[in-house]
């Protein structure tokens, strides 16, 4: 099977998230990640020494500006706004992409009648989807929040498509024999087969729909880091753009770390575990 | 040693079975295939490689239904059917246990399995995923999915391929001692005419494709008399009764 790969998988990493040697597992990113980042900043300081202005503020100076927005609340009300966006859409994406996916993937008249539609949705850029989106429904929530799952979607169901072309049919006979409950099949026979491409399609689509978040909240919302962004623009504030930036990035990097790999591990715990 | 469940033998008859390849050639690897195994009785389906056994089972078990012919399956007790295919299709993701008993009906689902993973010398593995099992393991492992489910009816498919002569020998035994127990109608499909000799009542000979009855060959003996002396007898009868084969 040709499942794209899901990462490394340390040995000795287990089920029980709670256990000694897994924490220390899931430390030991972290600490890479953190000096790794250190670095960055020390390089951007020297640059922002060579080079000073008001356009380009050194990592001290947002950090202050980070500090003071988090001390007001601001920071922690638009970083909320912004993140029940990208959870809202991730979940549409991912819920409507696999059932497409897998429809298509496993018909292949429907699936050579609707490739030309899954290629034209993947072709239509994420401003137009937005733009449209506001028009036709208004400036509001569910607008958003669809214009965002919409321009994921097309992703979503090429992924799921490959996942469901690779099924393995004898699992699915085995449960028609012994006439597994459709429940029983979705859970025990379907998703585990599809769970690389379940976390390829995640991964892509965190980093994708975050992004499509902050203009869509740019365009049309009056709250989220998209629309902080937009107004530190008007006011010429790079520091609290980069501050607003940094923020959210350290945001998706925890939930990265902290809940998709941990996930993943548990979910491939099966796997044979290289000796 | 009564025969549970089972009150309707089963009994097949099949007219044709073609395949129609992606080229467009045909092949037909069944016709005019019937034959009956009565309740209870243990059955082998002998018959050389690639004339059509696997063809046969999968149209029993209901995954192919495209062909022309009838087949009846016994009902009575329960009327589940359980299979042991060519390879153990074991689910990869869940372990020994939970294979075994996502395979069992709501009302058995929290059945007391100790005495079958004890039969099979699965005891100290219910908790390991099939990955961390040999192959001798996963069919075992197999066994005890099918034997769990209590079924009318018993399909293998070459449960014992691939396997080397000892352990195959080893599980055979295994085979028996959990048939014995619960003895439910069973049709196993072989091309070892040792196996088939050893494990049923009554062999049923293929010829080569297109698959159809050549004839039957019961074995009337219990089976712990079957030693290697009456077991040299029952070979050289068989081949009495069918020259060319098998
Ligand atoms: N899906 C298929 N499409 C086309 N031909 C097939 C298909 N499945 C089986 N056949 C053909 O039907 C014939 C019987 O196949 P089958 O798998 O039933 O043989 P078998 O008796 O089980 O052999 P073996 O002992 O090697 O397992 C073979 O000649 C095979 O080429
Ligand atoms: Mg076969």
């Amino acid at each position: 099977m040709s499942a794209p790969d899901t990462g490394d998988r340390p040995p000795g990493a287990v089920a029980d998230i709670s256990s000694q040697s897994s924490l220390a597992t899931a430390l030991t990113p972290v600490l890479t990640v953190a000096v790794s980042l250190l670095g960055l900043c020390l390089l951007w300081g020297l640059a922002e020494n060579a080079w000073p202005s008001r356009a380009f503020p050194g990592p001290g100076q947002v950090w202050q500006v980070l500090l003071a927005e988090a001390a007001n609340g601001d920071l922690f009300y638009h970083l909320g706004a912004t993140l029940g966006r990208v959870a809202a859409a991730y979940v549409v994406a991912m819920v409507v992409g696999s059932v497409i996916g897998v429809l298509l993937g496993s018909h292949r008249s429907a699936d050579r009648f609707f490739s030309p539609w899954v290629v034209l949705f993947l072709n239509i850029p994420a401003l137009v989807v937005i733009v449209l989106a506001y028009i036709w429904f208004g400036l509001n929530e569910a607008a958003a929040i669809g214009a965002v799952a919409v321009n994921k979607i097309p992703n979503v169901v090429v992924t799921m498509r490959e996942g469901a072309r690779a099924l393995d049919p004898s699992y699915a006979e085995m449960a028609a024999v012994y006439r597994f409950g459709l429940l029983d099949r979705v859970r025990h026979v379907l998703l585990p087969q599809l769970q690389p491409y379940l976390a390829a399609a995640s991964r892509s689509g965190i980093a994708l729909i975050w992004k499509i978040v902050l203009v869509v909240e740019l365009l049309g919302r009056s709250n989220g880091v998209g629309f902080q962004i937009y107004l530190y623009f008007q006011l010429f504030d790079v520091a609290a753009i980069l501050a607003y930036t940094l923020a959210f990035v350290a945001v998706m990097l925890v939930i990265e770390l902290l809940l998709v790999q941990p996930v993943e591990r548990h979910a491939t715990r099966w796997r044979r575990r290289p000796a | 040693m009564q025969p549970v469940g089972a009150v309707v033998p089963l009994r097949v008859d099949i007219a044709e079975k073609t395949f129609r390849s992606a080229q467009g050639v045909s092949i037909t690897a069944l016709q005019d295939l019937s034959f009956e195994v009565r309740q209870g009785e243990f059955a082998c389906l002998l018959g050389p490689s690639g004339c059509g056994k696997t063809t046969t089972l999968r149209i029993l078990l209901g995954l192919d239904k495209n062909f022309s012919g009838s087949f009846q399956l016994p009902e009575g007790g329960s009327n589940r059917i359980a299979a042991v295919f060519q390879e153990p299709i074991l689910l990869p993701w869940r372990t020994v246990e939970q294979n075994v008993r996502l395979a069992l009906p709501k009302s058995l689902r929290t059945k007391n399995l100790d005495g079958l993973f004890d039969t099979l010398g699965l005891a100290g593995m219910r908790s390991l995923y099939p990955a961390e099992l040999s192959l001798g393991l996963a069919r075992r492992a197999a066994l005890a999915r099918a034997f769990a489910t209590e079924p009318a009816v018993l399909f293998l498919d070459e449960p014992f391929a691939s396997l080397d002569e000892r352990t195959a020998g080893r599980l055979r035994h295994l085979l028996l001692t959990v048939w014995s127990a619960r003895p439910t109608t069973a049709l196993m499909v072989t091309h070892n005419l040792r196996e088939a000799l050893m494990l049923s009542d009554r062999i049923i000979v293929l010829a080569q494709r297109p698959a159809h009855v050549l004839g039957m060959f019961d074995v009337k003996l219990p089976r712990q008399y079957r030693n290697p002396q009456v077991m040299s007898d029952l070979l050289r009868s068989f081949h009495q009764k069918f020259p060319g084969g098998a």
